[in-house]
């Protein structure tokens, strides 16, 4: 009965009992879960062209993040050292076709997998050499205030990521969808060999998709920079966005983000009404769980292609 | 010339079907356990048990493990240190609970309750796949560490927060906690590596193990030509976990001598164990012992290196030139041979079947 109660009663109650609170619980998820919305779309983008598990996208969100403060405290201007971080990205995607990819076409995933795990180290490594590894404050103007709508506090800071991510997607779903860079995309991530042979250059392609994904790893380290410092711990936002994944489906931009703001809104109510009950610091793994028990509904995720089996 | 199986005819099934089946695999084995068991202790020094044979042969078995369920039934988990960790709590709730508890035999008994949450943590392997799976056993990972250090049951109440081996003998030898000599707990882990390699190299290669490369290639004829996915993987949910379960008791007891769960932690355990497999190469026991010794020997030898050479860096500098080499070197690796250490071992017995005279 005891348990009953802490689990199931007392926490409904709580949420009955003052709604602003939980509007305002809600909407701290919902800003959290762009944020984790920004890291999956990279995972997503290189998945759906490459067939590609990129673990080392949390590497490169703390890679751009530190080479573009590593630019600012050079007195480089902000949209300079923007377009600087940029050109290094697409320098890194190029080395990481022309070294690492070429190399493993047609491999199974999980070879593809284990090698950007080893690509994690490399970026954690270089990027720390070649800026430091302290903490690093990141400041681009975004603005920091509150500001109040209906009795329910709002961060502009939370406000300026979410439009962000907003237009991230819509721009990515017209190139992926509209243009015929897109469209050979999409042919590549179905089949190699077959893309390839009906003529579209799989090494460009390549280095277009990380280009991209070091774009959008780009955004997510000023977004996640600007938030709580340039340091290390970035990189293991990579495990934050893996529920994201799998609750969204690996090959689906739109996934990505409904993903990101479900475990967002999920993760901050279940750690301010059930963290207590649990003992708190739950919010390691209670998204995993969620994601888990989800996908026993639906193994391919909210939105993955449907798994076709043919024997 | 030096390893042909021509004229070695097998007059019964029983010679057909040994293990190693070839006299030159025969010897070759005994070599390994002549070397392993004589030899090296002949030579090694504390430093060498502690910092390099001990870990690594642990690291093995729990590779070896590992390598059951993702190289042989095809199901890639991140999950490998928290069933370790599962393993290692158990071993000390046991050991602590009853003394007098033979203690090879509580480590036996912790693997089986790693088996059991292994299966528990397995079932949604029925419907979900590839790395929907990988991603969904990080639940088992974060979750199985979280509930370590919360309930305070599992560490006895201490304050700390740390597990620690208490010391039990067998044979009036003394071989866990700190005050173990590192031979007699050298002795206890490889006696453990080599009872369950040749365990999983026996199973593998039985009903079992065809089962489950018959799930690994494509469960859906699997089940047409009457496997039972659903024993056939839970099977080698259980029987891995029971292997790294093993092996986490081994790490916490003949190895650190106390730890809290950080011990088990992802980047600690589960993606290095992994890289041993893949390493290693998926589906072979001796490859899973290789990618062992090599994940563990590499970063000690970076580690060694610029001071030999007469090289002098900072401690910080070198950390992160470390990490970038341990980053190139896998991916070097699995450009060169993917099917890692074992497909390296497959070509240098064909050359010496084909030498001198390659055609």
């Amino acid at each position: 009965m005891e348990v009953l109660n802490t689990f199931f009663i007392a926490p409904v109650l709580d949420m009955a009992d003052s709604p602003i609170f939980l509007l305002e619980v809600i909407i701290g998820g919902l800003m959290a879960g762009v944020m984790y919305s920004l890291v999956a779309l990279g995972f997503v983008l290189i998945y759906k062209a490459s067939g590609v598990f990129n673990y080392a996208q949390g590497a490169m969100v703390l890679f751009a993040a530190l080479t573009l403060v590593g630019l600012l405290d050079n007195h480089v201007p902000l949209i300079l050292a923007i377009i600087l971080t940029m050109i290094v990205m697409v320098g890194v995607a190029f080395l990481i076709e022309r070294y690492m990819l070429r190399h493993l076409v047609n491999q199974a995933q999980i070879i593809l997998f284990m090698a950007t795990i080893g690509l994690n180290f490399v970026f954690e490594g270089a990027g720390q050499i070649a800026w430091g590894s302290n903490v690093k404050k990141l400041d681009v103007g975004i603005p920091e205030n509150s500001f109040e709508v209906g009795g329910v506090l709002i961060n502009s800071f939370d406000l300026f990521a979410a439009v962000t991510a907003a237009v991230l997607v819509g721009v990515l779903a017209i190139f992926f969808q509209k243009t015929s860079v897109g469209r050979a995309l999409r042919a590549v991530a179905d089949d190699h060999q077959a893309a390839l042979s009906v003529g579209i250059p799989l090494k460009t392609i390549w280095i277009i998709v990380w280009s991209v994904s070091g774009f959008v790893a780009l955004v997510a380290g000023i977004m996640w920079g600007g938030k709580a410092g340039v340091q290390f711990s970035l990189v293991l936002i990579a495990l934050k966005a893996l529920p994201v994944l799998i609750l969204g489906g690996f090959e689906s931009v739109p996934g990505a983000i409904i993903g990101g703001l479900l475990i967002g809104v999920f993760e901050k109510v279940s750690e301010v009404y059930w963290g207590p009950a649990f003992g708190g610091a739950i919010e390691g793994w209670f998204a995993y769980m969620a994601a888990l028990v989800f996908l026993m509904f639906r193994p391919q995720g909210l939105f993955g292609e449907k798994i076709i089996e043919r024997v | 010339m030096f390893y042909r199986e021509a004229g070695q005819f097998k007059s019964t099934y029983g010679a057909d079907q040994a293990i190693f089946p070839i006299v030159q695999d025969r010897w070759f084995m005994v070599l390994v356990l002549l070397v392993s068991y004589v030899v090296v202790p002949m030579f090694a020094d504390e430093y060498w048990y502690q910092a390099i044979l001990i870990p690594f042969i642990i690291l093995a078995l729990a590779a070896v493990g590992l390598n059951i369920l993702t190289g042989y039934c095809g199901q890639v988990s991140l999950g490998t240190g928290a069933f370790m960790a599962v393993g290692a709590y158990a071993t000390y709730k046991l050991s602590t609970g009853f003394p007098e508890l033979n203690i090879i035999i509580v480590f036996l008994m912790s693997g089986a309750i790693a088996a059991a949450v292994g299966i528990v943590f397995g079932l949604p392997s029925l419907r979900i796949k590839g790395f929907y799976l990988a991603v969904a056993t990080l639940a088992a990972q974060f979750f199985i560490l979280w509930v370590f250090n919360k309930v305070e049951w599992f560490f006895n109440y201490s304050p700390s927060g740390t597990i620690t081996a208490p010391p039990r003998e067998i044979f009036s030898v003394l071989i866990t906690g700190p005050e173990a000599s590192p031979e007699a707990r050298y002795y206890v882990v490889l006696v453990f590596l080599t009872v369950f390699a040749l365990a999983a190299k026996n199973m593998a290669r039985g009903h079992l193990g065809r089962s489950w490369m018959a799930i690994r290639d494509m469960d859906i004829a699997a089940e047409i030509i009457g496997i039972r996915p659903l024993q056939t993987k839970l099977l080698a949910f259980a029987i891995s976990s029971f292997y790294c379960g093993v092996a986490g008791a081994l790490y916490i007891f003949c190895w650190l001598g106390s730890a809290e769960t950080e011990a088990f932690d992802i980047l600690n355990i589960s993606f290095p164990v992994l890289f041993m497999v893949i390493v290693g190469g998926l589906g072979s026991v001796l490859g899973s012992i290789l990618g062992a010794g090599f994940i563990t020997l590499l970063p000690i030898f970076l580690t060694n290196a610029p001071p030999v050479i007469g090289l002098e860096i900072s401690t910080e500098l070198q950390k992160h030139i470390e990490e970038i080499i341990f980053g190139v070197m896998i991916i070097f690796f699995l450009i060169v041979e993917p099917h890692g250490f074992n497909r390296l071992w497959q070509i240098a017995k064909e050359k010496l079947r084909m030498w001198p005279f390659p055609y």
